[in-house]
C-alpha cells in the first residue's frame, strides 16, 4: 500500500439562511492541512467550530469537497456525504463529552470495540485500553466515572479515548477552555507527544493567541466564514495582511507612517512616523511618500529612557500611563502603542519620566500599506 | 361470597403485555421523532397524539373496523393465531397500548431529545455505529426519565376502560378487566365488590407511582449550549 499523504483538502461552503433571530451566515473557506499542527484562530461565531463540524461529518455544507489522505469524505456534486463514524475523526469536545454513566475504562474500552481493530479477541482492547491508561496517567483512575475528575484528567482521558479508536486526525474545539496555566502547559506537552508518535494532522480551534503561537506549524485566522489569512505560524504573526488583521489580534503596535526613503542597496528604507524618523527593512513594492501604518509586535519594542542624542533606532513617545500584569509592567502611550518591561527597570530607570523612548530594531518593522 | 380475582390477574397481565410493547415499539418511534428529519414527521406526531383527545368509544369503534373478523388485518390475524382477535384478551392489550402509547411517546421524545447530542456525536467520531450508540449511550442517559415513564404507561394500562370494553367486550372469567369488573359490579348493584375492586386498583396504582418518585439523582450534564450555535 502506498504510504498516505497525510493532509486535509477541504474546499466548502455552508450557508445559513436569516433566521428570526439570527442574521443570514455563510461560512466559504478553502482549508488545507498537513500533517502538522493547524489553528483555526479567530472571533466567536467566525466559523471555527462549524469548519471542524463539516470536517467531522456532523454538519453537512452546501456545497464543495472534503479530502482526508486522498479520500473522498464529501462531495456535494457526487452526493457523497460520510457518516461521522466512517470518517473517524478524533474530536474532542469543548468539554470533552466522557459519557458520564460509565467509568473512565468503560470509556476507553466503548472506543476500542468501536475501532476498526476493535473486531478482534476482547484480550487485546483491555490490553490497548490499559497500555494507553497507563501512558495518560489514568491507570489509578480508571474506575472512576468523569464526574469524580478534575478538568486536568477528563483532558486526559478524553485524549486517550480518541486515540483508543485509532482515528486518522484529530480535531479539538478549543480543548483547554477552563484549564488554568499549569494543566494547559501539561496538556500542550501531552498533544505535543502524541502529535510526534502519530503524524496525524491535528486542526485545533482556540481564540487564545498564546495557544496559537504555543502549538500551531500553521494558522488560519478566520472571520465572518471568511479566511483572513493563512500560512505558517510565522508568517502570520509576523506579517499580517491588512490593517484589521493586525487590529483583530491585538499584538501588534500600529501607528501611521509615510515612506521617506527607500535604499535598495542597503537594504533599508527611512520611515516618517509622527514627525520622526526611524529606520526599517527595504519595502519591495512600494514607493516614497506612500503612506500606510507601521507594524510592530509590542514584545519587539525595548522601553529606554530618553537620551538627547542617541544611536538606536527609536521613537519618541509620550506617556498615558503604566499597569501590572503578568508579563511584567505594560506601559501605554500616546496612539495606544503599548510596550512590557520588567517591574525592576520600570522602577529603576522609567518611573517619573514623561516621555520615553522605543527603540525598534528595524527587522521587527513592518509596513502595512 | 367470596371474591373473583380474575379481573385483577387479567389486568395485571394485559398491562404487563402492553407496557411491553408500548416500550419496544414507542421507544423506536420516540427515537424516529427525536433523531430523524423525514417527510410526514409532523403527521406521524399528529396520528400519535390523536388517541389522547378523541372519545374511547370513536377510538374502540375504528379498532373493531380495523381489526374486526371482517377486516384484512383482522383475518391475517385469524390465519395466524386460529383465533379472532376481537372479544378476546387480546384485544385489551391492544386497547391498553392504543391507551397508554400516545403519552409515552410524546414524553420519551422529549427525554430523548433532552440527551446531549455531543455524547451522542462523540460516540459517531469514535466509530460506533447509530445502534450501538443508542443502547450503549442514550438509552443510558435517558434510562432514567424512561423507566419511570414506563411506570406511568403501565398504571395507565392498567385502568383502560372505554377501548377495552368496545373491542374486547365484557366477559366475566374472559375478557372483564379490573375496571370493566367495577362497571359491571356498580351496574348490577354489587356495592361490596365495587368498593374492594376500588380500593385494590388505587392501592395498585399507589404501590406502582410512590417508588418512581424515588430515583436515583440525574447524571451529570455538560453545559447547555443550543444545537445551532453550538453548529456556528
Amino acid at each position: 500500500m502506498a504510504p498516505l499523504a497525510k493532509s486535509i483538502d477541504a474546499r466548502l461552503i455552508k450557508r445559513f439562511p436569516a433566521g428570526r433571530d439570527s442574521e443570514a451566515f455563510e461560512l466559504n473557506v478553502h482549508f488545507r492541512a498537513g500533517p502538522e499542527v493547524t489553528v483555526l484562530s479567530g472571533p466567536s461565531g467566525a466559523g471555527k467550530t462549524l469548519l471542524l463540524n463539516c470536517l467531522a461529518g456532523f454538519a453537512r455544507p452546501d456545497e464543495g469537497r472534503i479530502l482526508v489522505n486522498d479520500e473522498l469524505l464529501f462531495d456535494a456534486a457526487a452526493h457523497i456525504h460520510l457518516s461521522p463514524q466512517q470518517r473517524r475523526c478524533g474530536y474532542i469536545f469543548q468539554d470533552h463529552a466522557l459519557f458520564p454513566h460509565m467509568t473512565v475504562r468503560d470509556n476507553l474500552l466503548f472506543a476500542a470495540s468501536a475501532a476498526p481493530a476493535g473486531k478482534g479477541p476482547a484480550l487485546n482492547r483491555r490490553r490497548r485500553v490499559q497500555e494507553l491508561l497507563a501512558a495518560f496517567e489514568l491507570a489509578d483512575l480508571a474506575a472512576r466515572k468523569p464526574a469524580h475528575l478534575s478538568g486536568g484528567q477528563k483532558q486526559r482521558a478524553a485524549l486517550a479515548r480518541i486515540l483508543v479508536s485509532e482515528p486518522r486526525l484529530l480535531l479539538l474545539d478549543e480543548p483547554t477552555r477552563g484549564l488554568d496555566v499549569r494543566l494547559r502547559r501539561a496538556f500542550y506537552d501531552v498533544l505535543r507527544e502524541t502529535h510526534r508518535r502519530l503524524e496525524i494532522p491535528i486542526v485545533l480551534v482556540t481564540h487564545d493567541l498564546d495557544e496559537s503561537l504555543e502549538l500551531a506549524d500553521c494558522v488560519y485566522l478566520l472571520d465572518r466564514g471568511r479566511v483572513l489569512q493563512s500560512g505558517s505560524k510565522d508568517t502570520v504573526f509576523a506579517r499580517p495582511e491588512t490593517l484589521e488583521i493586525a487590529r483583530s489580534l491585538g499584538i501588534y503596535n500600529l501607528l501611521p507612517a509615510t515612506i521617506a526613503a527607500l535604499d535598495p542597496g542597503r537594504h533599508t528604507s527611512r520611515l516618517r512616523v509622527l514627525d520622526q524618523e526611524i529606520e526599517g527593512p527595504y519595502l519591495p513594492g512600494h514607493l516614497i511618500g506612500d503612506s500606510g501604518f507601521l507594524c510592530v509586535r509590542q514584545s519587539e519594542m525595548r522601553v529606554r529612557p530618553p537620551v538627547a542624542r542617541s544611536s538606536g533606532n527609536q521613537l519618541v513617545l509620550r506617556l498615558t500611563g503604566a499597569s501590572s500584569s503578568c508579563r511584567g509592567v505594560r506601559v501605554v502611550f500616546e496612539h495606544d502603542v503599548a510596550a512590557f518591561v520588567s517591574e525592576s527597570d520600570f522602577e529603576q530607570q522609567l518611573r517619573g519620566h514623561e516621555r520615553l523612548a522605543l527603540e525598534i530594531p528595524p527587522s521587527a518593522i513592518y509596513f502595512i500599506a | 361470597m367470596p371474591v373473583d380475582w380474575f379481573p385483577l390477574w387479567l389486568s395485571l397481565r394485559v398491562a404487563c403485555l402492553a407496557t411491553s410493547f408500548v416500550l419496544t415499539v414507542g421507544t423506536f418511534i420516540a427515537y424516529l421523532l427525536s433523531h430523524k428529519s423525514f417527510r410526514g414527521k409532523n403527521l406521524l406526531d399528529s396520528l400519535i397524539t390523536l388517541p389522547l383527545v378523541l372519545p374511547p368509544t370513536v377510538l374502540g369503534y375504528y379498532l373493531l373496523v380495523l381489526v374486526g373478523r371482517a377486516s384484512p388485518l383482522g383475518q391475517v390475524y385469524e390465519s395466524v393465531f386460529h383465533q379472532p382477535l376481537v372479544f378476546t384478551w387480546q384485544a385489551a392489550v391492544v386497547a391498553a397500548f392504543l391507551h397508554s402509547a400516545p403519552i409515552y411517546i410524546k414524553a420519551a421524545r422529549a427525554i430523548l431529545e433532552s440527551v446531549d447530542y455531543r455524547y451522542e456525536w462523540a460516540a459517531h467520531s469514535l466509530g460506533a455505529s447509530e445502534w450501538r450508540t443508542f443502547w450503549r449511550v442514550t438509552l443510558p442517559l435517558a434510562r432514567r426519565g424512561l423507566s419511570s415513564l414506563a411506570t406511568l404507561s403501565f398504571a395507565r394500562s392498567l385502568g383502560d376502560f372505554g377501548v377495552t370494553i368496545m373491542v374486547a367486550g365484557n366477559i366475566p372469567g374472559r375478557t372483564q378487566t379490573l375496571s370493566v369488573a367495577i362497571y359491571d359490579a356498580v351496574e348490577s348493584g354489587n356495592g361490596r365488590l365495587a368498593r374492594i375492586l376500588v380500593l385494590v386498583v388505587s392501592c395498585t396504582a399507589l404501590a406502582l407511582l410512590w417508588p418512581a418518585a424515588h430515583v436515583s439523582p440525574p447524571p451529570e450534564r455538560l453545559p447547555r449550549t443550543s444545537r445551532s450555535s453550538a453548529a456556528v
